[in-house]
């Protein structure tokens, strides 16, 4: 009996290393382990045996069920193990096949730069202010002390609707709508973006274009404030290693006025195509503002200063994106407009 | 303005560059666009007399010339130009010599002669055609008779210098000038100014009595009139370094008495004028308007037509000049001319402007005046100009000078606080920097206490006021040294309103969605209207008209925004873009009776074509009705909109009749969304179906923002059943919903439409719907009787309501 045991251990040990699937393995467990098995039959004719032998007999056989039960397990695992992976090895994909499709939508550069520049503004304490498009004279020109003739008129060619309304041809005129509005109340702190018409049409113009233009006016404020808040914008918009320089220049609404070059985003200021060879570009002019223009929107400009800066917002966007074809915003190409 | 380095030296001593000075008057706010070297391509040239001119055996065309050019033999060379003449002296380029371009003179054989150079036109050497003599724009350029032999030709012609191109900002007018650029130099690094010679030698025993007489009848117009006499005047050509420097500014030599009228104008800044003296009725000058009708023809030979609020110039006869824009022809000075009345005057600057631009004409002399000129200088000016022509041997001043100045004003002093150049600049500036500042522009500056007087040069009529000369002073002191600072005071806060808050969540949205965002111009042509097949009577058709479109394209202003998003569609189109969704937010323009500004009101707008993205896994969703419609309902989710309604719009003429919806929230209309009609897109060229919506945002946002409120989770588990049903085509869809949610009572969580389905097995006319039913209790697992009563009573509504047979 022992040795048909040991005959049988053997057996079902072989039948294991031999099996090679989970059917396989599942056979052999029912073949000798189950409850009708080798193991059990054996096990039947332990009646026979002499009742001394029994007890020793018996534990054999438990002995060989651990052993081929922890094999079994053992081999099951194995083969568990491998057919997962050969799986997995034949469910490779073609992972360089392009991922599945959206529709991409896009929002225009204009706008995409317009809302960094307002986040940049927001998070200085701006609020953003709008204004009508088809304005009064009174508002973009004379308000700004640009009385009629005033030969400054020249840089702003204008589309006229009427002898005393136009299409603004700057945001400025929002900065007086907006004093007038809060005047005499200070602080005012507000960026006005939008649409602006000059009547010119060639490669550097467009008769539409954007502009933002911001308005600081406070008990206190100064040049040297403008230069502060001009400086944060140019690092927040082209980066930590932007340098800013102030021109003296010339606009009827502010005093001193200023251009604003900033270091060339391209060369760094060493001198390339982008900046003709000089390290700067011009990106916006400021001033502080007129003391006419604020007493004619209800400032007393003895007790109140201010500064107003106004930009173009294509010129930003054509810096940031390297754009070179102002026309290319309005032409709406698709495939322009995919790229950004 | 055109600045030659090498003339400006004349006024004051520049220790420094070029290129460091055009730094220095960048900063100081005469912002330098560039700088020219002339002469810097140009080696090799030399001045060479022609002594002897030949015929060529073998050419007809090119003559064999002996040039001496100071060099021991005769160099022979060849050309082919035939404005030359023995005698002539000319730039001559020697073998090896180097010309404007880069061209390389080497010595060659012209059909079998030997050429040892080449003679130079004005343009060879990097002049401007339009600063040469005319007979000279384009043949070889004539030196005078006088000229040396062998001189390097950039010392002659004055090409070793370096020009400055100023762009100057409209108050500076006074920086058109020589000695304006000069004073703003030297106040700049501290040098003193130079002022030229203005003594006059006036012919002895000569007189202007009776001889010249200037009525002014306007004096608010014309404040000031100054005129001398020239006789014994020989016109002539001006000597070559009067004409270096014109031709430096830009200005083409004419004859030496113009040329003089305008070296005095680009050296001092005052425009003059020169008389043919003999052709002025009696010298008798009148400064008048012009008479309804009068005519004048200028010195350009134009006819010009002028206007009663227009000044002229006139003799007795008539309109001799338009005063201080252009000359008469009549009184042109020519090569007869022997006497000559120069005028040197003030004119208002917006007298001059409306003329200028009434006339379409600009001039040197126009661009000056409408700046404002120096009126204390035209004495001075008119001096200059008299002194000069005595200089050069032209002529004779008479003695004396009309100076008809009727009320000289004197110029009140601005007080200056100098505490508030600090206060205003937020830099610490001492008094006595500002007044040394002060001084060094030529202000003179006087104590009044705290305060500070000063008077301001009368060239300077950009400074009236206390801010201007703060400007002045931050302008020299340098804005780099102006700390930078942040404003303190009251903190106010960053924030876009509601409005702005949705709008950018809005385009946030549709982009989301798979629209692009374009953006076009605000002014239409007015064919838009029936381009879109707008109704004739429409109120869209009213528009807002600009006077002076730059083309009938962008004449009105918009009333829609769908007509731009066609356009576009259109171009890309045929450009081969044919699948795409776009949307512009824009305001359109609609004129208000009685008011002077229109309303200006907020639209967004979408169009798409063909399909969305498709892939090797994913077929492509076509952009059509649905998608837009798809859009509409996520935007409305997204900003927290009551649910959207959709009710079938017939009518409108530019959308397809079966296949369009006006947009309803809460009863009311938002706008219209639908396929283009097939007149309106073949109007576009478009081959392809088009959908879109137009909605008013002021509306949309209106409705917008409705708070989201928390809905405790289902604890129990739904029951989910589907049924389909065919129902006649003519009813919609919705109609089956309605029923199905009141039949469904309050256990009916959700339904969803996922299966419409029109063919061979089912009925003509009808169509088959198939409904997801979701039942669910807050207080209990439903059992599958309550569900399959629920259902059946559905099922029984549908029958009733809408003659629906089911489907099992």
């Amino acid at each position: 009996m022992e040795e048909q045991l040991h005959k049988m251990a053997a057996e079902a040990k072989e039948a294991l290393a031999r099996a090679d699937s989970l059917e396989a393995l599942e056979e052999i467990r029912i073949r000798y382990l189950g409850k009708k098995g080798e193991l059990t039959r054996v096990l039947r004719g332990m009646n026979a045996l002499p009742a001394g032998e029994r007890p020793r007999i018996g534990q054999l056989a438990n002995s060989i069920r651990e052993v081929l039960e922890k094999e079994l397990a053992e081999r099951t695992a194995e083969v568990k193990a491998r057919f997962k992976q050969a799986r997995l090895a034949a469910e490779s994909i073609d992972i360089t096949l392009p991922g599945t499709p959206f529709l991409p939508g896009k929002k225009h550069p204009l706008t995409t730069v317009q809302e960094e520049i307002e986040e940049i503004f927001l998070g200085l304490g701006f609020s953003i202010a709008e204004g009508p498009e088809v304005e009064l004279d009174y508002y973009n020109f004379e308000a700004l002390n640009l009385p009629k003739d005033h030969p400054a008129r020249d840089m702003q060619d204008s589309f006229f609707i009427g002898p005393e309304v136009l299409l603004r041809t700057h945001t400025s005129p929002v900065q007086v709508r907006t004093m007038e509005r809060t005047a005499p109340a200070v602080p005012v702190k507000v960026i006005a973006p939008g649409k602006v018409y000059r009547r010119d049409d060639d490669a550097t113009h467009s008769p539409m274009f954007h502009q933002v233009e911001g308005l600081a006016v406070d008990r206190r404020i100064t040049f040297g404030d403008l230069k502060g808040v001009l400086d944060v914008f140019a690092r927040e918009m082209f980066g930590e290693s932007t340098r800013t320089r102030f021109r003296p220049s010339y606009f009827p609404f502010t005093e001193p006025s200023a251009e604003v070059d900033i270091s060339c985003v391209m060369c760094g200021g060493k001198g390339c195509r982008v900046c003709s060879h000089t390290g700067w570009l011009e990106i916006l002019g400021c001033g502080m503002v007129h003391p006419r223009v604020l007493e004619m929107s209800g400032y007393n400009s003895a007790e109140v200063t201010g500064f107003a800066f106004g930009m173009g917002i294509e010129r930003i966007a054509m810096l940031k994106y390297g754009i070179d074809d102002l026309r290319l915003f309005f032409d709406n190409d698709l495939r322009f407009l995919a790229q950004f | 303005m055109r600045v030659s380095f090498k003339w400006l030296q004349e006024y004051v001593d520049i220790p420094i560059s070029p290129a460091e000075l055009a730094d220095r008057l960048t900063m100081a706010g005469l912002a330098v666009e560039g700088l020219e070297e002339p002469g810097k391509e140009i080696s090799n040239v030399v001045t060479g007399r022609i002594v002897k001119i030949e015929p060529h055996p073998n050419a007809d065309k090119l003559v064999i010339c002996l040039v001496a050019t100071g060099e021991p033999e005769l160099r022979q060379i060849v050309t082919g130009a035939t404005n030359v003449r023995e005698g002539h002296v000319v730039p001559v380029a020697l073998e090896g010599a180097r010309l404007a371009g880069g061209l390389v003179i080497k010595r060659a054989k012209l059909r079998g002669v030997e050429s040892r150079g080449m003679l130079c036109s004005g343009q060879e050497l990097g002049l401007d055609p339009k600063t040469m003599p005319a007979d000279q724009a384009h043949g070889i350029m004539i030196l005078p008779a006088d000229t040396p032999l062998g001189l390097d030709i950039r010392s002659v012609l004055g090409l070793d210098d370096v020009i400055f191109e100023l762009d100057l900002t409209p108050n500076r007018g006074d920086c058109l000038s020589m000695i304006g650029v000069a004073r703003e130099v030297a106040a700049l690094l501290g040098q003193s100014l130079r002022f030229p010679r203005l003594e006059v030698q006036e012919m002895p025993g000569s007189s202007l009595e009776g001889r010249v007489r200037v009525d002014i009848l306007e004096p608010e117009l014309c404040r000031r009139y100054v005129a001398r006499l020239f006789t014994n005047v020989r016109v002539g050509p001006s000597p070559l370094w009067m004409q270096e420097r014109l031709r430096a500014a830009g200005i083409r030599p004419i004859s030496n008495v113009v040329d003089i009228t305008n070296y005095v104008m680009l050296e001092l800044g005052q425009p003059l004028h020169a008389f043919d003296y003999d052709r002025l009725k009696d010298g008798h000058i009148i400064v008048r308007r012009a008479h309804p009708g009068e005519v004048i023809v200028s010195l350009d030979g134009v006819e010009r037509h002028l206007e009663p609020e227009m000044l002229v110039i006139a003799d007795p006869g008539g309109a001799v000049a338009v005063a201080g824009i252009m000359g008469g022809l009549d009184t042109e000075v020519t090569e007869n001319t022997t006497t000559v009345l120069l005028e040197s005057a003030y004119f208002h600057p917006t007298s001059i402007r409306r003329t200028s631009r009434a006339l379409g004409l600009r001039s040197e002399s126009s661009t000056r005046f409408e700046k404002g000129i120096d009126l204390e200088g035209c004495l001075a000016a008119a001096n200059r100009a008299a002194s000069l022509l005595v200089e050069i041997g032209a002529g004779e001043v008479v003695a004396g000078a009309v100076d008809n100045y009727p009320s000289p004003v004197a110029r009140k002093p601005i007080i200056l606080r100098p505490e508030r150049v600090g206060y205003i600049l937020g830099a610490d500036i001492p008094r006595e920097e500002t007044v040394n500042l002060l001084a060094r522009l030529g202000f003179t500056v006087q104590d009044a206490g705290q305060d500070l007087l000063v008077n301001v040069p009368s060239y300077r009529v950009d400074i009236n006021l206390e801010i201007d000369l703060i400007e002045e002073v931050a302008r020299l002191y340098g804005y780099d040294r102006v700390p930078a600072t942040l404003p303190f005071g009251v903190t106010t806060r960053g924030a876009r309103t509601r409005e702005q808050s949705l709008l950018k969540r809005l385009k946030e949205v549709l982009v989301e969605c798979g629209l692009t965002e374009v953006v076009t111009y605000s002014f239409v042509n007015p064919a838009v209207f029936d381009r879109f097949k707008v109704p004739q009577d429409s109120p869209l058709r009213h528009t807002l008209k600009l006077q002076n479109p730059l083309s009938v394209e962008q004449s009105v202003m918009r009333t829609m925004l769908l007509p731009g998003l066609l356009e576009v569609l259109e171009r890309n189109f045929n450009r081969r873009v044919t699948s795409g969704a776009i949307f512009e937010v824009g305001r359109v323009f609609l004129p208000q009776g009685g008011e002077a500004l229109p309303e200006e009101r907020p639209m967004l707008a979408a169009a798409a074509m063909g399909q969305g993205a498709a892939g090797w896994n994913r077929s492509a969703t076509p952009l059509d009705f649905y998608y837009l419609k798809g859009v509409l309902e996520v935007l409305a989710a997204k900003l927290g909109l009551p649910g959207l309604t959709f009710e079938r719009e017939k009518e409108n003429s530019a959308f397809h009749p079966g296949r369009a919806a006006r947009i309803k929230a809460q009863g009311e209309t938002l706008g219209i969304v639908g396929e283009l009609h097939p007149d309106v897109l073949e109007e576009y060229e478009l081959e392809v179906r088009v959908c879109a919506f137009e909605v008013d945002l002021a509306a949309l946002f209106a409705l917008a923002g409705k708070p989201s409120q928390y809905r405790p989770l289902p604890r129990f588990p739904g029951v989910k059943r589907d049924i389909a049903l065919v129902v006649s085509r003519e009813v919609p869809a919705a109609d089956v919903l309605r029923v199905i949610r009141r039949a469904g009572g309050h256990l009916l969580r959700s339904v969803e439409l996922f299966d419409v389905y029109e063919g061979e097995q089912v009925r003509e006319g009808c169509r088959s719907l198939a409904f997801s039913l979701l039942f669910q209790a807050d207080d209990r697992t439903l059992t599958d009787a309550e569900v399959t009563a629920q259902t059946e009573a559905i099922s029984a509504a549908l029958v009733r309501e809408v003659g629906a047979e089911l489907r099992k």
